[in-house]
């Protein structure tokens, strides 16, 4: 009796072979995602954008700028366009509306005179200047990545400068040193300067060879000779929190589920013969499925309002201060995964097809597109490859309104991709619904 | 087309019907009729091509060839649409919706709004007599009151042609003649219906003429005394009954021009006197006649006339 259940079901199960292949194909696929995206994680860390403002041109500065831009992690800029070298250099005000806008997620100014004291111990007040790191929080690993290699580079790029304000203060606290002492001190200082020099004249290397040089040398540079004066330019003077992304993040994954599940009342039908009989009527099928569009943008929408509603009452999220952001962006995102659901209920013959289908994309869009961790987080192919998602761009959205506090205005590009991605994904679906129109 | 001619037209005209699934050939150069107020039966035999002529004519089916005409105009246009009303064989509701919701839902596909709408639905649920079940959803209905649902979805917008795909499929025999009752009184309204079944009792009963449909064409056509009588004349039919070696008594029953029908011998005769003659002879074989009997052909005796299988094969 049990086996001829067990052939019932494997009878049917055959039947369905779409929905088949893709229970087969499901573990596989995020199997592969997950090894793409943390598989590799350790042999490609991400690299962070930095912007480094140089107000002292000292040769200090230069050695230490120098330092950076070869760090395999770091990609270093000076100027908006850094192939276009007649571009003005970056200010501390332009680097800072940079990090507002999320262009990079840190900036460093080297301050005038930081050159004729380039290390300071831990309270020394004497030394004066102080290098600024300005940080946008939404990416809270950047600014720890750039305060340790700053303070590395700083020791492997310019060790005379080093060794040379070490013996100030070894002078100042220890006293004077014997003339043989400062003899050989002098001609160490001579040797080190010479290294310098000849390392500064090499060519600087490409980033994926920077990559490789960089994994083999030290770390641990964290306890700054470098004086470092943090500044979070966004989430400073707000009680901000990260609940945005995470409302963002889950609310668009969830949505796109639901659409799908949503659009799939198209199969239901089919199966009734409900869909029969609408077409039979005055309703034809782009009105059909216009009106399916509508009901789950609504749908969509509502879910996203209620998610960011709970955000507010129970995680204080500054829901009401956003208002005219938020159903911007909640109309553009729910429109495009609306669409979306749209698109696999027709291309789908069955809901297990659906149900197959839509989880397989569903997860492989949220864990690229930044809904289940930060893309900043991820190698920059993947990085790259989250651009083709709904999530990114959504999640951008938000970010833009609730943590930047940027003006609607500033969300043409999140905007104008989610609206044209949720067009064409329509109009696709509605090419392929002409298989329901008449036999 | 003109308002006039379509007033004047016939409710649908076919002509040279043609459609095939692949291999299949499910119409293969139907032609039919039908004129205002009239109920014309397709009978024939689950997939004769019925529900396909349907499906065509309420223009879900694309045709390979042929025309379909509704009151003159071509199928699928919106006048087509507006004059035809179709209950498909499916229960195509909303089992989550009431059953005024439904008929709301439906009436506003049909381009119903407003007063006229409300007042169609509350026709449409007397119609059905769900009255008293208007506000619970369709799918906690019994299976004969989602049947009457299923019909009232199809005629919310008062069509002049109703085209009825097996209504009664599913349903108890107190149901189905309820159903019956229900396209009597649209029938004296003066509603044209097309109607598709395979149980001859339902033809004889409510249409006017019976296409019979095998194999995707129209083998006869007429009213039922005019079917029975092209095909039997005057005769009339002997079925007996008898006791012995089965092989031996069909050897006979061929033999005398008759033939075995679900255990039965049946023989057509001129005159009610040739049964004497013909139960003689049986008794003379040595066969021994438990019952027997005298009956007009029906539409069944006709379908089995003119293909040799029963309309239930």
């Amino acid at each position: 009796m049990i086996f001829a259940i067990v052939r019932t079901a494997i009878t049917a199960m055959r039947r369905d072979r779409a929905s088949l292949a893709l229970s087969f194909v499901l573990p596989v696929a995020f199997f592969s995602i997950f090894a793409m995206v943390f598989g590799k994680s350790h042999d490609a860390i991400p690299q962070v954008h930095v912007i480094v403002v140089d107000e002292d041109h000292s040769a200090a500065s230069r050695k230490l700028l120098r330092g950076l831009m070869r760090e395999g992690s770091l990609v270093v800029s000076t100027r908006p366009d850094s192939k276009d070298s007649n571009q003005p250099e970056y200010t501390t005000s332009t680097a800072e509306a940079a990090v507002r806008t999320g262009k990079v997620p840190v900036a460093l100014v080297i301050p005038a005179g930081w050159g004729a004291h380039p290390i300071a111990f831990q309270g020394d007040q004497a030394s004066g200047s102080e290098i600024e790191l300005l940080s946008d929080q939404s990416d809270p690993i950047a600014p720890q990545i750039v305060g340790g290699l700053l303070q590395k580079a700083a020791m492997t790029s310019m060790p005379s400068s080093m060794a040379s304000e070490g013996g100030k203060y070894m002078q100042q606290y220890l006293g004077g040193l014997t003339p043989e002492q400062e003899k050989r001190w002098n001609s160490n200082l001579a040797n080190l300067n010479d290294r310098e020099a000849r390392r500064d004249a090499e060519p600087l290397m490409p980033a994926d060879a920077k990559q490789k040089s960089s994994s083999d040398s030290g770390a641990g540079f964290g306890n700054g000779f470098i004086q470092v004066k943090s500044r979070s330019l966004i989430g400073e003077h707000q009680n901000k929190n990260q609940i945005s992304f995470y409302a963002a993040g889950m609310g668009v994954m969830f949505l796109l589920f639901t659409a799908s599940g949503a659009a799939g009342s198209l199969l239901d039908e089919q199966d009734s013969g409900t869909l029969d009989r609408i077409l039979s009527s005055h309703v034809t099928m782009t009105t059909l499925l216009a009106g399916k569009l509508t009901f789950n943008t609504l749908l969509a929408f509502t879910q996203l309002v209620v998610m960011f509603l709970w955000g507010w009452a129970v995680f204080h999220l500054d829901f009401f201060q956003h208002i005219p952001g938020f159903i911007v962006m909640g109309l553009c995102t729910a429109f495009a995964v609306a669409s979306f659901g749209m698109l696999l209920a027709s291309i789908c013959r069955t809901r297990a097809q659906l149900g197959a289908l839509s989880t397989l994309l569903i997860m492989i869009m949220s864990s690229v597109g930044g809904s289940m961790f930060p893309r900043f987080l991820m190698p920059e192919a993947v990085q790259k490859a989250g651009l083709f998602t709904i999530n990114a761009w959504a999640i951008d959205g938000f970010t833009k309104v609730f943590w930047r506090d940027m003006p609607v205005r500033a969300l043409g590009p999140q905007v104008g991709v989610l609206l044209a991605t949720g067009l064409v994904l329509f109009l696709v679906a509605r090419r392929i619904a002409r298989r329901w129109e008449m036999a | 087309m003109s308002t006039a001619a379509v007033e004047t037209a016939r409710p649908i005209q076919v002509q040279n019907l043609a459609k095939r699934f692949g291999s299949l050939i499910a119409l293969d150069g139907v032609s039919l009729e039908l004129a205002p107020g009239e109920c014309l039966g397709l009978l024939g035999p689950n997939g004769a091509g019925k529900s396909t002529l349907i499906r065509a004519v309420v223009g879900r089916v694309r045709p390979d060839s042929g025309s379909i005409r509704i009151f003159g105009a071509e199928a699928s246009t919106r006048a087509a649409r507006q004059a035809l009303g179709w209950v498909p064989q499916e229960l195509a509701i909303y089992p989550r919706l009431t059953c005024r919701e439904n008929l709301l839902a439906f009436g506003k596909y049909q381009g119903l709004s407003g007063a006229s709408l409300t007042e169609q639905a509350a026709w449409c649920l007397k119609w059905a007599a769900l009255e008293d079940r208007a506000n619970d959803p369709a799918g906690k209905l019994s299976g004969g009151m989602k049947r009457r649902l299923n019909m009232a979805a199809g005629i919310i917008h008062r069509p002049r042609l109703v085209l009825m795909d097996e209504p009664t499929v599913g349903v108890d025999p107190q149901s189905r003649n309820r159903i019956f009752e229900m396209i009597e009184a649209l029938r004296a309204d003066g509603m044209a219906l097309l109607y598709t079944t395979h149980h001859m009792e339902e033809a004889e009963r409510l249409c006017d003429r019976i296409a019979i449909v095998d194999h995707g064409k129209i083998i006869a056509e007429g009213t039922r005394d005019e079917l029975v009588s092209n095909a039997f004349g005057t005769r009339t039919e002997v079925v007996a009954q008898f006791a012995g070696d089965p092989a031996r008594i069909e050897e006979w029953v061929r033999q005398r021009g008759g033939k075995i029908v679900a255990g039965a011998a049946q023989f057509s005769i001129d005159r009610p006197t040739e049964i004497t003659p013909l139960l003689a002879a049986a008794t003379d074989q040595g066969l021994e006649v438990d019952d027997v009997s005298l009956r007009r052909p029906n539409l069944e005796s006709v379908f089995l006339h003119l293909t040799g299988r029963e309309l239930r094969d």
